[in-house]
């Protein structure tokens, strides 16, 4: 085995330690339950209503698109945040001065973010499928069809997730960076209500970014054939799902390599310095 | 044992219209402890980033263990360490398992000769973490935390090891261990150190040889005493004589003790004593601050 393959099975190795610190952390267990809260919460509010003109619950449908659009926010926001703050905190600086260090810490970076999917999705799924009725999909196929939209979900954003994290120029500008987009998307993708209901010109916005086409995916999994009749062109665009998802991958796929290596040629001793000496003054 | 393990020439550093570094040359031959000591802001860590291969230097010609640090490879990497001034990166992990993973990266390198990385739990002793070393690392104290840094730079049983300001912040217990731990280093292991500080004392008790970093170029070089000597060649000599204190400075204390105890055999409290390294020092930087120092130290310069 090589040193670079034998770099990345350690690495492999990091991400899945990382994972388990974070599931027993408070601090982290605290953040699910949170966003758990906020869902299950809102989709209780509206226990009594149906979607739109529809005859379905609001649960129902509401569901399955937040699953997608925190799919987005996960595997977008968790390599984001994460890269902002090891970028100043010197655990980058860490594995730089490692052999194959940098090859280790993305391939850890990969197994962290991905693992993660796992509580925030579940902690909104199983109550959910508790608290409200006919939520769950009905066939098989579509608890299969959750399973290869969440894993097509990973290679079409987690690594524009690792782009930004490496573009932005420190951590307070995670909100900048990171919220912003992620709040805006949230209120166009057709999350709460349909996107039919906007202005041409965002429902075509909309469509350029995997949240939308994601909330789509998981609907497609939850709900009956008759569901789609709510959806753009009556269809549930399974193929199309599949290209655009597809398309961001091919494209967060090339550019990450490339801006990977070019932050972590930049990384110094004097930078974490500064960093930190900013926080300290950013503090008081 | 004479290879040159880091040759600098001419090596330049500018960052927009300020010029950090301007002509900066050295060497240090395997199994030497050479400290580079100047004022804050004198291109130290710097010089020492370049090195390192963290930073693209402007000009100049810089060879470590064989290579050009900015485009040596991953193998070249497995041979030097780092010791990092970190603050507070894997707060959730153990020393002992943070270790063991850092560690990893460094198996596919051993050697017979070097077997690679090190033992952890070897490791944690020599740093005095053996008590610690399934504590969570934010839990430990700033001091303890150094020595982690220290354990993590040599975990891969580095040739070369680099130490950027290595007991800033060091209470005097914790700089005497970490200097005991430097001298095991470079005893058992023949491991070339290169560290910045600007604790004179420090850079004394550790180094075989001192670059003192100014203005952007070396200024002197040498091992504390030749450095003393070459700054101020006099000796201060202090006595009492019926109850009051004299001082005087010579450039021969032997003679002028001699011909003062005949002269006055009554002496009391006599005292010799040598320009010590902070006095080169302060010196030294004082001359280069005021813009009055150039000549006497380029005429010492070539001296050495």
């Amino acid at each position: 085995m090589n040193a670079r393959t034998h770099a990345i099975r350690n690495g492999l190795r990091r991400g899945w330690a990382e994972f388990i610190l974070s599931l027993k952390s408070p601090q982290d267990l605290w953040f699910y339950l949170f966003t758990a809260a906020l869902a299950v919460g809102y989709l209780w509010l509206n226990r009594n209503n149906t979607f739109a003109d529809s005859l379905l619950s609001y649960a129902e449908v509401t569901l399955p698109s937040l699953l997608g659009a925190l799919l987005v926010f996960g595997l977008y926001m968790g390599p984001l945040s994460t890269l902002a703050m090891e970028k100043e905190d010197g655990t980058l600086l860490r594995y730089k001065a490692a052999p194959h260090g940098m090859a280790g810490y993305v391939a850890g970076q990969v197994v962290y973010q991905t693992a993660q999917i796992l509580p925030s999705i579940a902690v909104i799924l199983v109550p959910s499928l508790l608290l409200f009725d006919g939520v769950a999909p009905e066939t098989i196929g579509g608890w299969l069809k959750i399973l290869w939209v969440s894993a097509l979900a990973i290679p079409a954003v987690l690594p524009i997730g690792l782009v930004m994290g490496s573009l932005i120029p420190g951590v307070q500008k995670a909100g900048t960076w990171g919220m912003l987009p992620m709040m805006a998307l949230f209120g166009i993708s057709g999350i709460f209500f349909p996107l039919t209901n906007l202005w041409g010109w965002v429902q075509t916005l909309a469509q350029v970014f995997p949240m939308y086409w994601l909330g789509l995916g998981m609907r497609s999994a939850f709900l009956p054939e008759a569901a789609a009749a709510l959806e753009i062109g009556g269809s549930w665009r399974t193929l199309e799902t599949v290209l655009v998802l597809a398309a961001w991958a091919v494209v967060g796929l090339a550019l990450a390599p490339r801006v990977l290596r070019r932050m972590a040629e930049r990384q110094s001793g004097s930078q974490v310095q500064t960093a930190r000496e900013e926080l300290l003054q950013w503090v008081r | 044992m004479t290879e040159e393990v880091i040759r600098v020439r001419g090596l330049r550093m500018r960052y927009g219209e300020n010029d950090v570094l301007t002509g900066v040359d050295f060497e240090v031959r395997r199994g030497q402890v050479v400290a580079l000591l100047g004022p804050n802001g004198a291109g130290k860590t710097t010089t020492i980033e370049i090195l390192e291969g963290f930073r693209r230097r402007s000009a100049g010609e810089v060879t470590v263990l064989g290579a050009d640090p900015e485009d040596a490879d991953e193998d070249w990497r497995a041979r030097i360490g780092i010791v990092l001034q970190s603050w507070r990166d894997h707060g959730r992990w153990t020393p002992r398992a943070f270790l063991s993973h850092l560690g990893t990266y460094y198996a596919p390198y051993s050697t017979p000769e070097r077997p690679r990385p090190y033992d952890v739990d070897e490791l944690l002793a020599m740093v005095g973490l053996e008590n610690l070393a399934d504590q969570k690392i934010r839990t430990l104290s700033g001091g303890q935390r150094r020595r982690l840094d220290v354990a993590i730079g040599i975990v891969g049983r580095p040739e070369l090891l680099f130490l950027d300001e290595p007991t800033a912040g060091f209470d005097p217990e914790a700089r005497r261990e970490f200097h005991d731990l430097i001298h095991r280093l470079t005893d058992m292991e023949d491991t070339t150190v290169l560290l910045t500080t600007h604790d004179l004392d420090e850079a004394d008790k550790l180094a075989d040889r001192i670059l003192i970093l100014a203005t952007g170029k070396i200024v002197a070089a040498g091992n504390a005493d030749q450095l003393a000597r070459r700054v101020n060649r006099d000796a201060q000599v202090k006595w009492s004589l019926n109850g009051q204190d004299f001082v005087h400075s010579t450039s021969d204390a032997t003679a002028f003790v001699r011909d003062l105890l005949q002269r006055h055999p009554n002496v009391e409290n006599l005292e010799v004593r040598r320009a010590t390294l902070e006095d080169t020092y302060i010196a030294l930087v004082q001359s280069i601050e005021s813009g009055q120092g150039i000549a006497p130290i380029d005429a010492f310069a070539e001296a050495g």
